[in-house]
């Protein structure tokens, strides 16, 4: 376990290497360079020159890259120019709005994805097992932000049941969640689109269990239905949705770029969409590499779980 | 003597032949998908759509280049059956030829992306050992990244015409492919009509091309259907966020962003509905397609 532990971290840094590298040449691909991007037609020469300069721009790429790391290092994401403000002032603002909407949202996702998954399972090819099907099928086959569209238009503009938005008073953790009537349309859409995906995975995975040698001894054994279902095949079909809990890290972190723009939600995903339409570029940097990281530490997490959960699984 | 002539005669000598006609894969994989109904569903719309979108503009004649704003949203009548948009445009013309523009986008990025994906992870899976190590890293690295942020980014960097974004869209659908058929490469690397082809001499790239990829034929299909309706998606996320095709040409995804503008104000469903829709349909009908073509091509899940 400790050589794969290290092995694995290993790749894990070499992967963030890599792309880092890959992320930082994504600004210089901009037409005329970031700077010009940054400062729009009309910027003379001079200004650009001088620009290029206190970004380090005029240096050779590996150098622009240890600066980067460098500063990265010590905490320092540099600065939003159109916003004027630090982008980890910027990030430690819309972490915390993006991470309730997620956890929120990823916790029902769960629950539902869970047992309606199992239940499928357990009746498969039941009238029931078809609805919930098609249900996820028309899951991962409608764009999110059109789900969000439809939902403002059945429940806030045609029946005000509720806001057409998301909370807006988001000063604080505790401010998002006292406006639990703002948060239900986002937090469906959210749960609605990785429901659709985990109840597929966790049915597939329980059937996967159902015909396992340990459920034929465990009925043989006398124990009751409810007990090979709930207490054999459900932990192990469980290590299936470890795994996709740890690949959806980015998602918390990321932040859900359409949902947050459909619902006119400040997190990071709007404040990203914002940044990409003003080229901010190092806001752009600052919440991919994130996200990056965010999925290399998921992705690493996922496989850990994974051995510790399943003693079959050894490195 | 053909090669399969001399094979048979040697049979017949040994006393084994086959009691039936030997099954092809695809008239197996035939077989199961046509016993499903989704898909069968998905192939008829499908069909329904490509008409829709590229025979209905000659007979639904509509002007989708030149605005009227005399037509400033009207409501669908017997002159404009899905009404118009804020432009003028007319709202049935234009889901036609928006759906050229997001199936076409779909089909190429899907191939593209799948054609690279398959070449890439068949030589790593084949020639193992540093190569594969390196190319796979590479490969994660590429899964790593926050696809809809980098293809945001890459939006705004490029000028979004319909081949710049399928090459976008692309650039981020060959990492998973290629895996897969790593996947499989690896199983097929060491059977033994591989390795004979190794101890005839056969070059490297003919045990690739005539040997693994055919054999892993079933896995790309799938992941081709799959591509499609997941490309389609993205274009249309696209064009949601106005970082997608620009106008006056158009997608399904754009017609959305257009509609939402007055969604508060009124009643006007014909804006968000059919474009909405569309998307839905089309891409619930590959996703049918796609997951009907898995069962028919995984034939460990056979009984026959």
């Amino acid at each position: 376990m400790i050589g794969f532990l290290i092995r694995r971290i290993g790749q894990a840094i070499l992967v963030m290497i890599l792309v880092t590298a890959a992320t930082l040449g994504l600004v210089h691909l901009f037409p005329g360079g970031p700077v010009r991007a940054l400062l729009g037609p009309k910027a003379t020469a001079t200004q650009i020159a001088f620009y290029n300069h206190q970004y380090g721009f005029d240096r050779p790429f590996y150098v622009q890259y240890l600066k980067w790391v460098n500063q990265l290092l010590h905490g320092n994401l540099g600065v939003s120019d159109k916003l004027n403000l630090p982008v980890t002032t910027l990030i430690g603002q819309d972490l915390p709005k993006t991470a309730t909407l997620a956890v929120l949202g990823l916790f029902f996702a769960l629950l539902f994805g869970i047992t309606l998954g199992v239940y499928q399972a357990v009746h498969r090819n039941s009238v029931a097992d078809y609805v919930l099907t098609g249900l996820s099928f028309l899951g991962y086959s409608t764009p999110v932000f059109f789900l969000g569209i439809v939902l403002v238009d059945w429940f806030a503009v045609d029946s005000h049941v509720f806001p057409p938005f998301g909370p807006q008073n988001t000063s604080s953790v505790w401010a998002i969640l006292g406006d639990p009537r703002a948060l239900v349309l986002p937090v469906f859409t959210y749960a609605f689109t990785f429901y659709a995906i985990w109840s597929r995975y966790m049915r597939s995975s329980v059937l996967d269990n159902l015909v396992q040698d340990y459920v034929r001894t465990a009925r043989a054994k006398g124990a009751s239905e409810t007990r090979v279902v709930w207490g054999h095949v459900f932990r192990n079909s469980l290590v299936t949705i470890v795994t996709l809990l740890g690949l959806s890290l980015p998602a918390v972190v990321g932040g859900a770029i359409l949902i947050e723009d459909v619902f006119n939600y400040p997190g990071m995903g709007l404040a990203f969409y914002q940044a990409a339409l003003n080229n901010d570029f190092n806001v752009l940097l600052g919440l991919t590499l994130l996200a990056v990281t965010a999925t290399v530490i998921g992705n690493l997490l996922a496989d850990i779980g994974y051995g510790l959960l399943d003693p079959r699984v050894r490195y | 003597m053909a090669e399969a002539q001399v094979i048979a005669a040697a049979d017949a000598d040994l006393g084994m032949v086959p009691s039936e006609k030997p099954r092809g894969t695809f008239s197996r994989a035939w077989e199961v998908f046509t016993e499903n109904k989704l898909a069968l569903f998905g192939v008829g719309f499908i069909v329904f759509i490509l008409l829709f979108c590229f025979v209905g503009p000659h007979i639904y004649v509509t002007n989708q280049t030149n605005t009227d704003l005399t037509n400033y949203l009207c409501p669908p009548s017997g002159q404009h059956l899905l009404g118009c948009n804020d432009l003028g445009y007319d709202e049935l013309g234009r889901l036609m030829a928006g759906g050229q523009t997001s199936i076409e986008v779909g089909l190429a990025a899907a191939v593209v992306s799948v054609f690279f994906g398959t070449i890439y992870g068949a030589v790593s899976g084949f020639a193992g050992g540093y190569v594969d190590a390196v190319m796979m890293r590479l490969v994660d690295a590429g899964l790593s990244l926050p696809s809809l942020m980098v293809i945001m980014i890459l939006s705004v960097i490029f000028n979004p015409t319909p081949t710049v974004i399928i090459f976008i869209i692309a650039l981020f659908y060959w990492f998973g492919v290629a895996r897969l058929v790593r996947g499989e490469t690896l199983a097929l690397r060491n059977r033994e009509y591989v390795q004979a082809v190794r101890v005839l001499g056969g070059r490297p790239l003919r045990s690739v091309m005539r040997h693994i990829i055919p054999n892993a034929i079933g896995t790309i299909i799938v992941q081709v259907t799959f591509a499609v309706a997941d490309a389609i998606i993205t274009l249309s996320i696209l064009g949601f966020l106005t970082l997608g095709i620009a106008p006056p040409n158009t997608d399904w995804g754009s017609m959305l962003e257009g509609g939402l503008t007055y969604i508060q104000g009124g009643n006007y469903w014909w804006l968000i509905y059919p474009p909405g829709v569309a998307i839905i349909l089309t891409c619930i009908s590959f996703n049918f397609i796609g997951d009907a073509l898995r069962d028919a091509f995984e034939t460990r899940l056979q009984h026959r």
